[in-house]
């Protein structure tokens, strides 16, 4: 008798348990949707690329486009700005990184890894001071670059800090060219 | 406390009787999911549990779709189409929504109809009926306020056929109907407030479940033999019921997912064959579709509503006795509404002494009737208020009061029942053999 | 009923009827169950015919509609016509949009990129077409049943190419009274109907009414790339497609969801029947 029972009773068990797990499948599937729907939807996904139209944009000159909600500050610099920037020995830096979203991680803060262009004229960077997150004024400031009036941090004609508050140098967002006078931000 | 005889929790850990002696939930949640039910509950009796589900699956994906629509006039129809187009599974969890609607009400009505063929609405059990009824108001209050949030075509004059029935009412109607408006037509006033009554009245109705429960938890559920589980000791009424987990825990949940199937092939395969196309053109104040049909569930009385015109001799003398304030058009809302009080009445109307119609020969037939008559008044609802339909709808409407205040009050006098079964164990050792101890079985109640 | 009776004088009305003919309540129409290849639980967009749709689209029904609810990166979306990014951003340069953030909030037209939406209706009388396949059912009844809905579906995508089709001589009974406006169409319900194809019963003679868009597809409208039939069916069948697909971008993931669902529910099913089963088994011995 025993026997019989204890064999009916692995069978019954697993039975029981495929149920419950079936069950808890079944339920997951139908809880994932509803905590999947609060990621950004797809119009909100499709705004994470944009494309600017930088033909206007004449060396010495700014434009300042807006990018989820940010704003990108997108320059076209003259011969001596980026003679200036080329001047700055490493050393000199508070932040020794690039912070382009673009290379790695520790690639160094020079001119060249800052710059879109292979020639040095564009430089593409958020708008945003990295010690509160004011916006810069540009143009300004003790190195030709970049001024946040909120906490006097001044940024260089690459937009590296060179003295203030802030502890990071202008994050450069994913950009590329798309053609020559189109960028694709993200 | 009243109820069934049955074990109790008991705390055993120090824990649990620290906890129990300060909030005994151990022991509610304990006594209702042991709670003796009788063992004779055939397949009408998973619609609760569906009911419950329902109720669960239209208050998650209604907080889900709250969190990308828009309740304003220029807005709601394109966030609907946001969340059909952008939101990351918003098709899916809105045709839920949509459709679930649709399953909430098949299960209510069938539930509904239970209790009507077994006299479950019978005493002792008139304030569970009673409860039942308000919630089904409150569900249909809920249902219409729905509909109008996509501000699509029906919607929007859904909504003003629809508060135009208060507008009907003597004297004041049109002030109520202003009031329930926010403004003398349907806008931006009524989208807003609708949307806010649409997302408090679920979490009411699930108050009332709770109310719902607990009042049958104390009289017991009825069954198919309306015969009441012996109360005299624990023993006797073990041999009536079984604990309701896991016996019938696991029976409604297998219920349950045998309805969604049907229901998830629905969503997938034709979610929109309950809705109306019209829905899917904005909104519109200059142009009213041609023929404005409410959604299915309302149908039997929308029919009702329409039945009564001004040509019944009827309405024509009810409209004179009371020298006009009664005309054909508020009639038709009295009616209307009548025909959910008559419902709701039911435990008062029903003179049998026998509970269940499994006993009562002459009952079966009107019942049936009556369920046939509400799936043609659903029909006749549906049609347009020409030809020959006005006069199904107005047998039909007949019949439903008829029923409830002729029928049912003389059947009980003139009907002769037979005698149900003297315990619900005789009911079902008469189906079932007993396993083991070789009691004799009964004769068969049948 | 007075009601009913109320908002069909309004319905009337507002459709500018003239006075006189009948409301569409009692028009039948012509709908054509064409086989699109989205049908059925295991149907698929066809992207060739979705990709013919939008020329078609383009070419002759975006002179008058809008599609307000479709975005131009739809295009590229997969399940969609599919169309590569490149081409996306050349379609959408096609269109102007009005940019409220231009000139300083003065705003101003710019050419449109892939996250804006296609232009609404450039003609107040002429619907946006974005959800059209679903706003209109092709078939209804039986006796106000809907059981031709459940076996054939709801018939949007085949109303609109029967409609793009339906145009046909007027009939005879029409000539004997005073001319109609617009065009007569076998599929149409809504429009205007003369009193002198009404019988004395009040039933049409004809299927369909009159409408005021002009014809719009003839056969051989549109050159295709990739050398598909362009007679007039064809080509109603194209842009049908391409506008159940504009209404119901999701219909193929639904269905697989649905079909995922049905399935695993299915199963689960089984296990609860047999658990309940065992579970109930001390308890019921079936009466030999």
């Amino acid at each position: 008798m025993s026997q019989v029972e204890e064999h009916q009773g692995t069978r019954r068990d697993f039975l029981y348990y495929a149920t419950a797990g079936a069950g808890v499948v079944v339920t997951g599937a139908a809880v994932w949707p509803l905590v999947n729907q609060m990621n950004p939807s797809a119009d909100v996904l499709a705004l994470a690329s944009i494309r600017v139209d930088v033909s206007a944009v004449s060396p010495g000159t700014q434009l300042t486009v807006l990018w989820q909600g940010k704003p990108v500050f997108i320059r076209a610099r003259t011969e001596a700005e980026i003679a200036e920037a080329n001047a700055v020995e490493l050393s000199q830096l508070p932040d020794r990184l690039s912070q382009n979203a673009n290379l790695p991680d520790d690639a160094d803060a020079s001119d060249a890894n800052r710059a879109l262009s292979e020639d040095g004229v564009w430089l593409v960077q958020m708008g945003i001071c990295t010690h509160l997150g004011c916006v810069p004024l540009g143009q300004s400031g003790d190195f030709n670059g970049w001024f946040c009036p909120c906490h006097g941090s001044h940024y260089d004609t690459s937009g590296r800090i060179r003295r203030g508050p802030a502890p990071r140098n202008l994050d450069i967002p994913v950009a590329s060219f798309v053609d020559e006078t189109t960028i694709q931000l993200g | 406390m009243a109820g069934i005889p049955h074990d109790h929790y008991e705390p055993k850990s120090n824990g649990e009787k620290w906890l129990h002696t300060r909030l005994p939930i151990v022991g509610l949640l304990y006594d209702t999911l042991v709670l003796p039910t009788p063992k004779n509950l055939n397949w009408m009796w998973i619609w609760g549990i569906v009911l419950v589900f329902t109720l669960v699956l239209q208050i998650v994906t209604g907080i889900v779709l709250v969190m990308h629509y828009v309740p304003h006039v220029d807005m709601a129809f394109a966030s609907v189409e946001h969340i059909m187009r952008d939101v990351n599974g918003g098709h899916m969890i809105r045709y839920f929504h949509m459709n679930g609607a649709s399953l909430f009400f098949v299960a209510v009505y069938a539930h509904m109809f239970r209790s009507l063929y077994y006299g479950s609405y019978k005493a002792p059990r008139e304030v569970t009926w009673i409860i039942g009824m308000l919630m089904y108001l409150l569900m249909m209050g809920t249902a219409f306020m729905g509909y109008v949030l996509p501000w699509g075509q029906m919607s929007f004059h859904g909504t003003a056929v629809i508060t135009g029935l208060f507008g009907a009412i003597p004297f004041v109607g049109e002030s109520v109907q202003t009031w329930l408006l926010g403004a003398s037509a349907v806008g931006q006033p009524a989208l807003n407030r609708f949307f806010s009554l649409h997302y408090l009245l679920p979490f009411i109705l699930l108050g009332l479940t709770i109310v719902h429960i607990w009042a049958f938890h104390t009289t017991g559920n009825n069954n198919p033999t309306g015969v009441e589980v012996r109360r005299t000791s624990k023993e006797d009424a073990e041999k009536d019921t079984l604990p309701f987990w896991p016996y019938f825990v696991i029976k409604d949940l297998f219920a349950l997912a045998v309805i969604l199937v049907v229901f998830m092939a629905v969503v997938g395969f034709m979610p929109n064959y309950l809705g109306h196309p019209d829905n899917y053109i904005p909104a519109n104040p200059l142009a009213t579709p041609s023929h404005i049909v409410p959604e299915w569930y309302f149908l039997p009385f929308y029919a009702i509503l329409r039945a009564f015109d001004g040509d019944v001799w009827l309405v024509i003398a009810t409209q004179w006795i009371t020298f006009g304030i009664v005309d054909a058009k508020f009639f038709g809302v009295l009616a209307m509404f009548g025909a959910i009080v008559v419902m709701a009445l039911a435990p008062w109307l029903d003179t049998s002494s026998v509970r269940s119609g499994r006993y009562r020969p002459m009952f079966k037939y009107w019942f049936w009737l009556l369920v046939v008559d509400f799936f043609v008044l659903m029909w006749a609802g549906a049609m347009p208020a020409e030809g020959i339909y006005p006069y199904i709808a107005l047998i039909g409407s007949v019949y439903w009061f008829a029923y409830f205040l002729v029928i049912l009050p003389l059947l009980g006098v003139i009907e002769k029942p037979l005698t149900p079964p003297a315990t619900i164990e005789e009911d079902y050792n008469a189906h079932y053999a007993p396993k083991s101890d070789g009691t004799p079985v009964a004769n068969p109640a049948e | 009923m007075n009601m009913i009776r109320k908002f069909t004088l309004a319905a009337t009305t507002a459709l500018a009827l003239t006075s006189g003919q009948a409301i569409a309540a009692g028009a039948e129409i012509e709908v054509t169950d064409y086989a699109f290849s989205f049908e059925g639980p295991f149907g698929q967009f066809d992207q060739m015919q979705l990709q013919r749709g939008l020329q078609v689209y383009t070419e002759i029904c975006a002179a008058c509609h809008g599609l307000e609810y479709l975005s131009f990166r739809n295009l590229g979306d997969a399940g969609g016509p599919g169309l590569p990014e490149d081409q996306v951003f050349a379609y959408a340069e096609f269109y102007e949009v009005f940019d409220q953030a231009l000139f300083d909030g003065e705003g101003d037209f710019r050419p449109a990129t892939p996250t804006d939406k296609f232009p609404s209706s450039n003609l107040a009388n002429a619907p946006d077409l974005t959800l059209m396949a679903k706003a209109r059912a092709g078939f209804e009844g039986p006796y106000g049943t809907g059981m031709a809905q459940l076996f054939r579906g709801m018939g949007g995508a085949e109303y609109i190419a029967s409609l793009m089709t339906g145009y046909h001589e007027e009939p005879e009974c029409a000539l004997e009274g005073e001319p109609m406006d617009g065009y007569y169409n076998v599929a149409f319900a809504a429009g205007g109907f003369p009193e002198s194809c009404i019988d004395d019963n009040g039933h049409h003679m004809v299927p369909g009414s009159w409408i005021n868009m002009a014809p719009p597809l003839y056969g051989d409208d549109v050159d295709y790339a990739d050398g598909s039939s362009t007679d007039l069916e064809a080509v109603s069948m194209d842009v049908a497609a391409f506008l159940m697909w504009t209404a119901e971008p999701k219909m193929m993931a639904r269905q697989q969801a649905g079909l995922t669902g049905v399935i695993f529910l299915t199963l689960l099913s089984v296990l609860l029947y047999l658990t309940n089963k065992r579970l109930w088994a001390p308890y019921k011995n079936k009466k030999k």
